[in-house]
């Protein structure tokens, strides 16, 4: 039992999970679970009891049960004790407070990893404006490769997603081509198959793999299709960099996906035997998401965000490349509007980096959500401030094939553009070897580069 | 001497055409020129007005009964448009009025058709229809038993289930409006399910979608549709273990397996 009394009036709170889902900024998904506050003072209520609880409560309460959830047993067991020792003894207040603090840098906070659990993560991003979500997150970086340096200091990354309804090959080839011609691409260059189908899949990923071949381009590509397609195809030797796969922050949203631990440890085991990358061995791609654990009713009452934060707990084990939120796609009774799906990237975007994920997000909204691109562009403006990794890149920011809006080609450059960053360095240089940039490295006007011929004479 | 050959940026102009994606928009500076930006805005403002716009039901109703149809209306537990988008659970259930409208309608039943606006009334009003009076038109030469038409308002697809199980109907088709795209505000999904009760999930259900002029035909679709009907009726299952292998069939070949069923 958690209780505190502000101004005459005592509030309670019967276990952790619950003053947890309390304490957190409001969205529609708590209040659809029936566990968010249910007063503005309440939420507050429960943040000062939040800020004054120490950070060991979090090794001794699991909110969801260790003997029946393989994700808290994966959380607890994992945790470094010396780690954790630089602030074993404080408040989650003073947590936020030691974050915010000068003498906390990246290597601090890089020490610190695994010394903190997602549900710390969680409970000091509960207290924190956004603006302290920013300043955070942007003194970490994690760094991760394969064929090319994800995650430095003054780079922003771009996934180019170039989807097709059909799996359309020549469909999907122009609008990568597109992509490329923007600068975007050095995350990675990943489609979600329209069909799981492992023909089509199998026929994706080499149209994938030719391409990047053709052109010589220093990235990875990839088929977001299930992790158990996606083994059967590299048993089939298909070319494979990175295994994909959604992931969920409790066992039974896990199982939802059709997926455990295990399979994700076999997956990554078969893509490392392949050994296509280059400069690195980070061969795993996660997407996320607040509220799939509750869509799959799998959430034990804890709340989306908490939730979300152990997804990462769970991403963190496999050394991923990519990480990334896909933060408005799942629709408006989890995030309502443009106001809370900026919360909730934020949100992601610091727990992730806290965690020590290269967090990226998919700066996204559905048309029955109240958001527009004028919210896209404030929170991608946002993310790149606070340093994300990399962002999606979508032809129009209008996915034909997943039916919601997230972020262009042109907003990456755009946002490259006004706040001076570059793509990762093996792919900067790519671009000004093959002319699609000038010597400060922006974008030729009208560039189509002699290299891209031989594609297009095949298209 | 002339060269007719297409050059680079020709071919980067036919790509175009390979996918309705918007590719090689034009550029002003690094942002995009202002025709491209109010086009996505005008798409988006279409997109808008498709979920918020509500079915005409009693036009639909009309042309139903009018047909010779029977057709009964219900409705979800979902009083207004913010609590059908902000609690699904109350889109999934009928509301207590509607199932006792419902209960003395129950009876053996093959198959019951549910049509709901979804999230795109466009969608049910322009395609609804269509595909019914295809599937129809099959089923009237064969031994189906088919339940009254129920048409929900601020339904979700698993309200199918409540309606299904109240009816008493093996099976249960729900036609709804999806959510809408940028490029396609009017597309219609058809969900199946076998053996509708309350709690069933998205993985025990076979789906149909994008469901119109530019996606799959209304022809198409009642192929596709008649021949998982008749699947599950034969497996008596509808779900991941019921694949659509309906294009290896030529449609003749539906009749044949209802036959054997």
């Amino acid at each position: 039992m958690y209780a505190t009394t502000i101004r005459g009036t005592s509030y309670r709170f019967p276990d952790l999970k619950t003053l947890m889902a309390k304490a957190t900024p409001l969205r529609s998904g708590d209040c659809l679970a029936g566990i968010a506050a249910t007063s503005a003072a309440e939420r507050v209520a429960a943040q000062m009891t939040l800020a004054d609880l120490p950070l060991s409560v979090f090794l001794n309460e699991a909110l969801v049960p260790y003997e029946e959830d393989e994700v808290t047993r994966l959380i607890l067991d994992g945790h470094d004790r010396n780690a954790f020792a630089p602030i074993a003894s404080l408040t989650v207040g003073e947590f936020r407070d030691w974050l915010l603090s000068d003498a906390v840098d990246e290597d601090k906070l890089a020490a610190l990893t695994f010394g903190l659990t997602p549900e710390m993560a969680a409970a000091v991003s509960k207290i924190c404006r956004n603006q302290d979500l920013i300043l955070i997150a942007a003194k970490r970086r994690v760094v991760t490769k394969f064929r090319n340096t994800l995650g430095l200091r003054g780079r922003l990354s771009s996934r180019i997603q170039p989807n097709h309804p059909t799996d359309d090959a020549r469909g999907v080839l122009a609008s990568a081509i597109d992509g490329l011609l923007l600068g975007n691409g050095d995350a990675v260059i990943g489609v979600n198959p329209a069909s799981d189908s492992p023909e089509q899949c199998y026929e994706l990923l080499s149209l994938l793999d030719e391409l990047r071949e053709t052109l010589s381009i220093p990235t990875q590509s990839c088929v977001l299709a299930h992790v158990t397609t996606t083994l059967q195809l590299m048993e089939r030797r298909a070319p494979v960099d990175l295994v994909f796969q959604s992931i969920g922050g409790t066992q039974a949203a896990n199982t939802s996906f059709g997926i455990d631990l295990a399979v994700l440890r076999e997956s990554r085991e078969a893509a490392l035997a392949l050994r296509r990358g280059t400069i690195g061995d980070n061969v795993m791609y996660f997407e996320t998401g607040q509220g799939s654990a509750l869509s799959a009713s799998a959430h034990w009452n804890c709340d989306q965000q908490t939730l979300e934060a152990r997804a990462y707990g769970v991403a963190r084990m496999f050394d991923p490349l990519l990480v990334n939120t896909v933060v408005g796609f799942i629709g408006p009774e989890y995030l309502f509007d443009g106001k809370q799906i900026t919360r909730a990237a934020l949100e992601d975007h610091f727990c992730g980096k806290l965690l020590g994920l290269p967090m990226g997000c998919d700066v996204c909204y559905t048309n029955h959500a109240e958001a527009d691109q004028n919210d896209m562009d404030d929170l991608l403006t946002l993310l790149a401030v606070a340093g994300v990794n990399y962002v999606m890149g979508v032809p129009g920011a209008d996915d034909i094939m997943l039916n919601y809006q997230s972020t262009s080609y042109h907003d990456v450059v755009a946002v490259r553009r006004m706040l001076n960053l570059a793509p990762a360095p093996e792919f900067a240089q790519w671009l000004a070897d093959v002319g699609l940039t000038d010597a400060r490295g922006e974008l030729q006007p009208l560039a189509l580069p002699a290299s891209f011929a031989p594609l297009l004479e095949r298209a | 001497m002339a060269d007719d050959r297409p050059t680079p940026l020709d071919k980067i102009s036919m790509l175009r055409s390979a996918t309705p994606a918007r590719i090689f928009l034009p550029r002003a500076g690094p942002a995009l020129t202002t025709r491209a930006t109010l086009d996505f805005q005008l798409a988006h403002a279409e997109a808008r007005d498709a979920v918020e716009e509500r079915l005409d039901a009693d036009r639909l109703f009309n042309a139903l009964t009018s047909r010779g149809l029977t057709a009964v209306r219900v409705k979800s537990a979902a009083r207004d448009r913010r609590s059908f988008l902000l609690r699904p659970d109350l889109g999934r259930k009928l509301d207590d009025d509607s199932r006792e409208h419902l209960k003395p309608l129950a009876g053996d039943y093959d198959l019951v058709f549910v049509i709901a606006e979804g999230l795109s009334a466009r969608a049910i009003a322009r395609h609804a229809l269509p595909v019914l009076e295809r599937a129809l038109q099959s089923l009237g030469q064969t031994s189906w038993k088919i339940a009254p038409i129920v048409l929900a308002e601020q339904g979700r697809v698993a309200l199918g289930d409540d309606i299904g199980e109240t009816l008493g109907a093996r099976l249960v088709a729900v036609f709804i409006g999806e959510r809408p795209g940028l490029s396609s505000p009017d597309s219609m999904g058809v969900y199946l399910t076998f053996a509708p009760r309350v709690g069933r999930t998205d993985a025990e259900r076979n789906c149909l979608s994008n469901i119109r002029p530019q996606g799959l035909s209304y022809a198409d679709a009642a192929h596709k549709l008649l021949y998982l009907c008749n699947e599950a009726r034969r497996r008596q299952l509808t779900g991941v273990d019921l694949k659509d292998e309906a294009d290896t069939l030529p449609s003749g070949e539906l009749r044949a397996i209802d036959a054997k069923s």
